[in-house]
């Protein structure tokens, strides 16, 4: 590549476009540049108007995903050295209504989120004054308590991948179900149902597994597997919705046949 | 936990939200402090308002821990004391005493939240040797402690109906009446409305101010807004001059690499492959890791010795300024890949290296604010109504230099402390009055005024803020001088001034973040002219704060908090207040021994 790259940026304000266009920004070209450092060029020394988000650029605060050259990236760990042809293409995750340029309203995800009960739920919670399981929190002492849940590491390798994830929204973005049917409660919800599921301190499996079976639930999945593959963490929300659909199938059976053995 | 929906002024134009405690920042402090507000009295109406949606606060790239006495070896004395002489006896040990006394029960009230915390073959919770600590207190989520526990909060928050959110708002100016903060006016990001939001308690969570300085683990979300808003606000921000610089970050992102890096058992090596820290007074190279030793000493000490080190030509040269080598190869790449995982990620991502195999460039770089918000050991400010905890406040358990994981676990206690005493504040207090509401016209006609600005005026906003992060990393970076600070001040005197003048580029009201990025330039340079103001009104050096032209600690004249308020000509005016010492009188920091 030469000294410098051409990035073509979706421009949307609602108040002057009926709908979105594509502006064009040169940019210097450096190797070490990610676009989102590009877009920062752009917005600090060339159009203060382009609107985006970003924070930690660290590929943790899930705030910086965007679609480049048409997949779902977060532009913080997207190289511009990654790219061989001209101009890339940065624009606001697909399938998320658009607020203005490259920032998408997520409300959706925070209001389905919250419908599969994403915390511990447990009928009955240990007292925190019998402290962790080696210490009496205010005596100074450690001394054997029963205040801590113990959870070995085989148990927390159950739920880990499935709490790895940031909420970056990609794998929405690259969920063609969620695409045509926006009531999908999607993959990062049902990857987080999961996590809480797998957790051994929980005891709400069978209520979110009955809240996911509904029918913007697990069933309209149709396993194409694009979550997985866009994710940063490798959380793999497929997987997950695969084993929720094999639970769902043997809840459904057991409540068929023993309707008195699934509570 | 739903879209807000709180009672309009029908009187007035200006829409307006009313809560009894409203939250400002929603990272670990500000939602342990709502949930804290919620179960303390379920009637209180409490709203968290974030210019974020919350889990993308800076909580989030907090990697290596959070201590907490746990282990039958260890005391909450001891914790106490590395805490005390980490802090080279700046901290107030009452503060200290409550931190450690109250940290194990918030830790273990994370566990029960569902917080992932790596565990032992047994099952109990596993704790890591940290920087400073004479004891394996350290707990830990593999090394991505911070982001586990901001999602465990965000998602534990949704589950109490009590608890409003008005994500993506960002506030410009607290409410205050009759020396009462009653509320903030706020801007909706998405629609660029402003609107008073009253309250009868408010609580500042909203960090640091790292993005004063130009080299910077920090977020760009970490403008110091809420230590500029008590400022002008009237209350004063203490020990500001304390600017933690972490030994090890990333050269050109600044992107942070894990103490528990070296607790695992890496190395700090210079140009020649040597363990330079035992030329520092901090011990003995050993082959496995020694606590409060070597690579486990502390951030300020080793941050000094890179200094020094780059003063005798033995470090290495690169585009980005000179670094030393972090070396993690001999651990192997078994535990590297189980306990140090993001390191491994962010190496590889980010620098196309793999620690597994290759050395890890590293340089210091600036970190953490001991310095915020002066409040008392319920996280109240002096101004009535007014809370603050987590790293925008000032409490101070940190003094003059912070332990590592102090910090996850400080916005735990003084979260759910500051949410206590603003639930019990509020439920004496009568709904605000009118004359907030007129101040709420004023501020929404400054904004509309900086809206209007023509386009293409004399200055703009990027030149400004990086001129002043190249101020502030020249003056108040590592070492200091009077004459330094002096030049600074002047300087960002100037870019106040020019600041005054700066245009915007975008008018629109929607989702409008250079306006947001001019309010935060605004409040940054408050803060900066504090920390150069601090610096230079203090003639000794202690942790973080060290002056070549006095280079010894003075406790006679300086056992003491700088306090730093806004005089009449906007230009920060510094007293002291005295360090609350309790059991442990100042003594002299011993590391390798």
């Amino acid at each position: 590549m030469a000294d410098t790259v051409t990035l073509a940026v979706t421009r949307y304000r609602p108040e002057q476009d009926a709908e979105p266009t594509v502006q064009t920004y040169e940019v210097p070209y450096r190797k070490d540049w990610v676009v989102l450092d590009a877009l920062n060029y752009i917005k600090d020394r060339v159009d203060g108007t382009l609107s985006y988000r970003w924070s930690c650029r660290m590929g943790v605060c899930g705030s910086c995903g965007m679609m480049v050259n048409g997949e779902a990236k977060l532009t913080c760990a997207t190289f511009l050295s990654h790219y061989k042809r001209e101009p890339i293409r940065v624009e606001p995750l697909s399938y998320f209504p658009i607020i203005r340029d490259l920032v998408v309203d997520i409300t959706d995800f925070l209001t389905k989120l919250k419908k599969v009960k994403p915390w511990i739920v447990r009928e009955k919670e240990k007292p925190l004054a019998e402290g962790p399981s080696t210490l009496r929190p205010g005596s100074g002492q450690a001394l054997l308590g029963t205040g801590e849940y113990r959870q070995t590491p085989e148990q927390l390798e159950l739920y880990k991948q499935f709490s790895m994830c940031i909420n970056c929204m990609l794998c929405y973005a690259a969920c063609p179900v969620y695409g045509l049917e926006p009531s999908f409660l999607g993959p990062a919800v049902l990857a987080l149902a999961q996590r809480y599921n797998h957790d051994s301190r929980d005891q709400a499996a069978t209520e979110r597994l009955e809240r996911c079976s509904e029918h913007d639930g697990i069933w309209q999945c149709t396993f194409v597997g694009e979550c997985s593959k866009v994710c940063p963490k490798n959380v793999d929300p497929a997987g997950a919705i695969q084993q929720y659909k094999l639970a769902g199938a043997v809840h459904w059976f057991q409540s068929l046949l023993l309707p008195w053995g699934t509570k | 936990m739903g879209a807000a929906t709180g009672r309009a002024g029908p009187k007035n134009p200006m829409d307006v939200f009313s809560h009894d405690v409203l939250v400002v920042g929603g990272g670990g402090a500000g939602l342990r402090a709502a949930i804290a507000v919620a179960e303390t009295d379920p009637r209180l109406r409490v709203a968290v308002i974030s210019k974020v949606y919350p889990m993308r606060s800076h909580t989030v790239s907090a990697e290596g821990g959070a201590a907490a006495v746990i282990k039958p070896n260890d005391s909450l004395d001891a914790h106490a004391y590395d805490t005390i002489s980490g802090g080279d006896w700046l901290s107030d040990q009452d503060a200290v005493e409550a931190f450690v006394r109250e940290a194990p029960a918030e830790m273990l009230q994370l566990e029960h939240w569902g917080c992932p915390w790596s565990r032992e073959p047994d099952g109990s919770v596993a704790v890591r040797p940290f920087g400073g600590m004479k004891a394996q207190r350290t707990w830990f989520a593999a090394d991505k402690t911070g982001f586990h526990m901001l999602h465990t909060l965000f998602q534990t928050c949704l589950k109490y109906e009590g608890i409003q959110r008005h994500d993506e708002w960002f506030v410009t100016r607290l409410l205050e009446d009759e020396g009462r903060c009653q509320g903030v006016v706020a801007v909706e990001i998405a629609t660029g409305k402003v609107q008073a939001i009253t309250a009868k308690a408010v609580i500042l969570c909203t960090g640091g101010c790292g993005r004063v300085f130009a080299f910077t683990t920090n977020a760009a979300i970490k403008t110091g807004d809420g230590m500029a808003l008590a400022y002008r606000a009237g209350a004063p921000l203490k020990d500001m001059e304390f600017v933690q610089y972490h030994p090890t970050g990333l050269p050109f992102t600044g992107i942070l690499i894990t103490e528990a890096t070296r607790s695992e058992g890496g190395w700090l090596l210079n140009k020649d492959g040597y363990r330079y820290l035992q030329d520092y007074d901090l011990g003995k190279p050993e082959p496995k890791p020694v606590l409060r030793s070597m690579e486990l000493g502390p951030r300020d000490r080793l941050s000094q010795a890179f200094v020094k080190e780059q003063e005798k030509g033995r470090t290495l040269k690169g585009p980005y300024g000179d670094y030393v080598h972090l070396d993690i190869r001999h651990l192997g790449e078994k535990l590297i890949d189980k306990k140090l995982p993001f390191v491994r990620e962010l190496c590889l991502k980010y620098v196309n290296l793999d620690p597994v195999k290759e050395m890890i460039p590293v340089r210091p770089v600036a970190h953490y604010m001991m310095g915020g918000i002066h409040t008392d050991i319920h996280g109240a400010t002096p101004l009535a109504g007014l809370y603050a905890a987590g790293e925008c406040a000032c409490v101070s358990i940190n003094g003059a230099n912070r332990l590592g994981s102090n910090s996850l676990t400080e916005l735990l206690v003084f979260g759910a402390r500051a949410g206590r005493a603003a639930a019990a504040f509020a439920s004496t207090q009568k709904e605000p009055g009118p004359p907030v509401l007129a101040r709420a016209h004023d501020e929404q006609r400054r904004i509309e005024e900086i809206l209007r600005r023509p386009s293409g005026g004399p200055e703009r906003i990027a030149p400004l803020r990086e001129e002043m992060q190249k101020t502030l990393e020249e003056s108040a970076g590592i070492y200091r001088t009077g004459a330094r600070l002096q030049e600074a001040a002047g300087r960002l005197r100037q870019l106040q001034e020019r600041f005054r003048r700066v245009s915007l580029d975008d008018r629109s009201l929607t989702f409008n973040t250079e306006l947001l990025a001019a309010l935060e330039l605004g409040f940054m340079l408050d803060v900066a002219e504090t920390i150069v103001a601090s610096a230079l009104a203090r003639p000794e050096s202690r942790g973080s704060h060290q002056r070549t032209d006095h280079p010894a600690r003075d406790d006679k004249n300086f056992l003491s908090h700088s306090l730093a308020s806004r005089a009449a000509d906007g230009a920060p005016r510094i007293q002291y207040l005295p360090v609350t010492i309790t059991r442990w009188p100042p003594g002299q920091r011993v590391y390798g021994k």
